[in-house]
């Protein structure tokens, strides 16, 4: 593997009895880069991270992520990554604090660790006031960013977001894209999925899935140019109806 | 061993900030072991008693008067004829008729013999046939020369004219439950249920509320090794279980004050084996359901099946030999039996070997099947 690549993936398939979700999808993921993962509902965009995280087998291809094979390697892979999924994934009867705690422990981290992690994060999101409050209680967008804080504690080399800001308003959103910002700055590399064509604009590459097959994969100013339109929205459409 | 920790908190934290969870795990089955306990009874009481008189001597009259007396018989006004002796238990307005016949207190007195007939609603065979025992001794109480003819009612049932003893007396001596005392028997039994209830739902559907809420897939990315969550996950209900017999045996012992004749240590070193059982089975069952319904239906199918079919309510012995056989692979047949042999009879640990074994073997199965049918790779 390519030092500067952190995904690789080759012809990955994934089907379910006659139906193939993904369909020998290939395609590279620099380090430190925001890739946007982009298709409509459907289009296998779901599938094809579960097999990158390792909690789906592929049928057929090969992928690598972190250098670690996704068929014979799956708890390495879970070791050096962080996932958010797209259904809200803390526990709703604990307090924030102790959702830190739990995932913190679950990923191997000392308790000392865990306390000094959990500080930084209260502090750096501003929680101090409801630190002690069960996360159901909180605001949805608040719950993804503490979720999103959370999948990065044991400091993972790839973070992977599964339409993280579905159902936020948009302020939140901005915030949110300006934490994945500093994550990406800070050298982690974003593997985001979504279905929004302004957050596709914030990304360093976006590829698009049409019916399990990757159509497009460029940058988002060279896909502009590509298919002649002015923005992200339109090239999804020219694509989404063939 | 430190991860295993971090889960073993949170589950806890969660159980006892549900609200909602906590008088289920604790106050129901407590209400249940008071109730069940008082009203699961084979003691047939208030049987509604009528007779057919054709002689009217003071003799008859005698007979019915010990039948009044009887704390069990609820004598109703008596019967002028057969025909509507026989509607009246059709109607299900009685429940045994006797019929005194002519010349009773005759035959008596010159035969030294005489003859009763006795009708009983035989449609509960086995409250018919605790009747029928009644029926006899009241009646060799009054004098040991007459035969009772039993006719069962409503069902055919072979002949079973109860021959008199008459010159045989015995003297029945109760072991380990002297004073027959149904609730000393049942208290043991009731508690089986209820620890095997709690622990084999609540183990069931907690993993699959995990699946249903989205956080076992969140689970599922971490590195956590599948041990450590299954111990994790279930360490907790173990607990409860405990829990849940340490107050069942105190309110055994206080309310219904069940003996313990045995070694309270050893109705515990058995229950902890037992409660894996229920654990791995709770944790199988909850790798193959995708929601808490599903979980529950399957696991409530299962604990029927092993209540009735424990001994709990009916011997095992009068179950055919099918299933009979079928009990050998019922664990809380296991357990109703130790504690029964344990708490009334004194047991030793030798003495509830086999059962011990057994229960191990389960167990070692059971958590095998769970670890193995466990995949955070689908």
């Amino acid at each position: 593997m390519n030092n500067q690549n952190v995904i690789e993936a080759q012809k990955l398939t994934k089907k379910f009895g006659d139906f193939t979700a993904v369909n020998a999808i290939s395609f590279k993921v620099k380090k430190g880069e925001i890739f946007g993962f982009l298709g409509a509902n459907g289009a296998g965009k779901t599938t094809a991270m579960k097999m990158l995280i390792g909690i789906s087998k592929p049928t057929s291809g090969e992928a690598k992520v972190v250098d670690y094979d996704v068929y014979t390697q799956p708890e390495l892979i879970k070791n050096n990554i962080g996932y958010m999924s797209q259904k809200f994934a803390l526990y709703d009867d604990l307090t924030v604090r102790e959702n830190i705690t739990f995932f913190g422990g679950i990923y191997g981290l000392k308790r000392s660790e865990i306390k000094q992690k959990a500080e930084a994060l209260i502090n750096e999101l501003g929680l101090h006031e409801v630190a002690a409050d069960l996360v159901g209680s909180l605001p949805l967008g608040w719950k993804q960013k503490i979720a999103f804080s959370v999948a990065l504690l044991h400091e993972p080399k790839i973070i992977f977001l599964d339409e993280p800001t579905g159902g936020v308003d948009p302020i939140t959103r901005r915030q949110f894209w300006e934490m994945i910002y500093k994550t990406a700055h800070e050298g982690t590399t974003v593997f985001v999925t979504t279905h929004y064509m302004d957050e596709a604009e914030y990304c360093d590459r976006v590829s698009i899935m049409v019916n399990g097959k990757i159509k497009a994969l460029d940058s988002p100013t060279e896909l502009k140019k590509q298919f002649q339109v002015a923005s992200m929205n339109d090239v999804f459409l020219k694509l989404a109806r063939g | 061993m430190k991860t295993i920790l971090f889960i073993i908190q949170k589950e806890f934290k969660q159980i006892f900030r549900n609200k909602g969870m906590l008088p289920i795990i604790f106050v129901l089955p407590l209400l249940q072991l008071v109730i069940l306990s008082n009203a699961a009874t084979f003691e047939v009481k208030n049987i509604k008693f009528s007779y057919i008189d054709n002689d009217n001597t003071s003799f008859s009259r005698a007979l019915i008067d010990k039948f009044e007396a009887s704390t069990y018989f609820k004598v109703l006004d008596k019967f002028e004829s057969q025909k509507t002796a026989k509607q009246a238990m059709l109607k299900g307005d009685v429940d045994v008729v006797l019929e005194i016949p002519n010349h009773f207190e005759k035959d008596l007195i010159t035969n030294k013999k005489t003859n009763l007939l006795v009708a009983i609603n035989a449609i509960d065979g086995a409250a018919a046939g605790v009747e029928n025992v009644y029926i006899n001794q009241i009646v060799q109480q009054f004098n040991k020369n007459v035969i009772v003819d039993l006719k069962k009612s409503m069902v055919i049932t072979p002949s079973t004219n109860t021959e008199l003893l008459k010159t045989i007396d015995s003297i029945p001596l109760f072991w380990y439950n002297k004073t027959l005392n149904y609730k000393t028997f049942m208290v043991p039994g009731i508690l089986v249920l209820l620890v095997t209830m709690i622990s084999l739902f609540l183990s069931g559907m907690n993993i699959v509320r995990e699946k249903e809420i989205g956080t076992l897939e969140q689970i599922n990315v971490t590195p956590i090794k599948k041990y450590q969550f299954i111990v994790g996950k279930l360490f907790p209900f173990w607990v409860i279980g405990f829990g849940l017999l340490t107050i069942g045996l105190i309110l055994g012992k206080l309310i219904f004050n069940v003996p313990m004749v045995g070694s309270i240590a050893l109705i515990y070193f058995y229950t902890a084996i037992y409660l894996l059982v229920l654990l791995g089975m709770g944790f199988f069952i909850s790798n193959f359901t995708d929601t808490q319904q599903q979980a529950m239906f399957i696991a409530w199918f299962f604990v029927v099946i092993f209540i009735l079919m424990s001994g709990l309510f009916t011997p095992i012995e009068s179950m055919p030999e099918w299933a009979q056989f079928l009990t050998e692979f019922n664990p809380i047949r296991y357990f109703v039996e130790v504690m029964r042999m344990v708490m009334l009879k004194g047991a030793s640990f030798t003495d509830i070997l086999p059962q011990f074994v057994k229960t191990t073997v389960y167990a070692l199965v059971m958590n095998s099947l769970a670890v193995w049918s466990y995949r955070k790779t689908s």
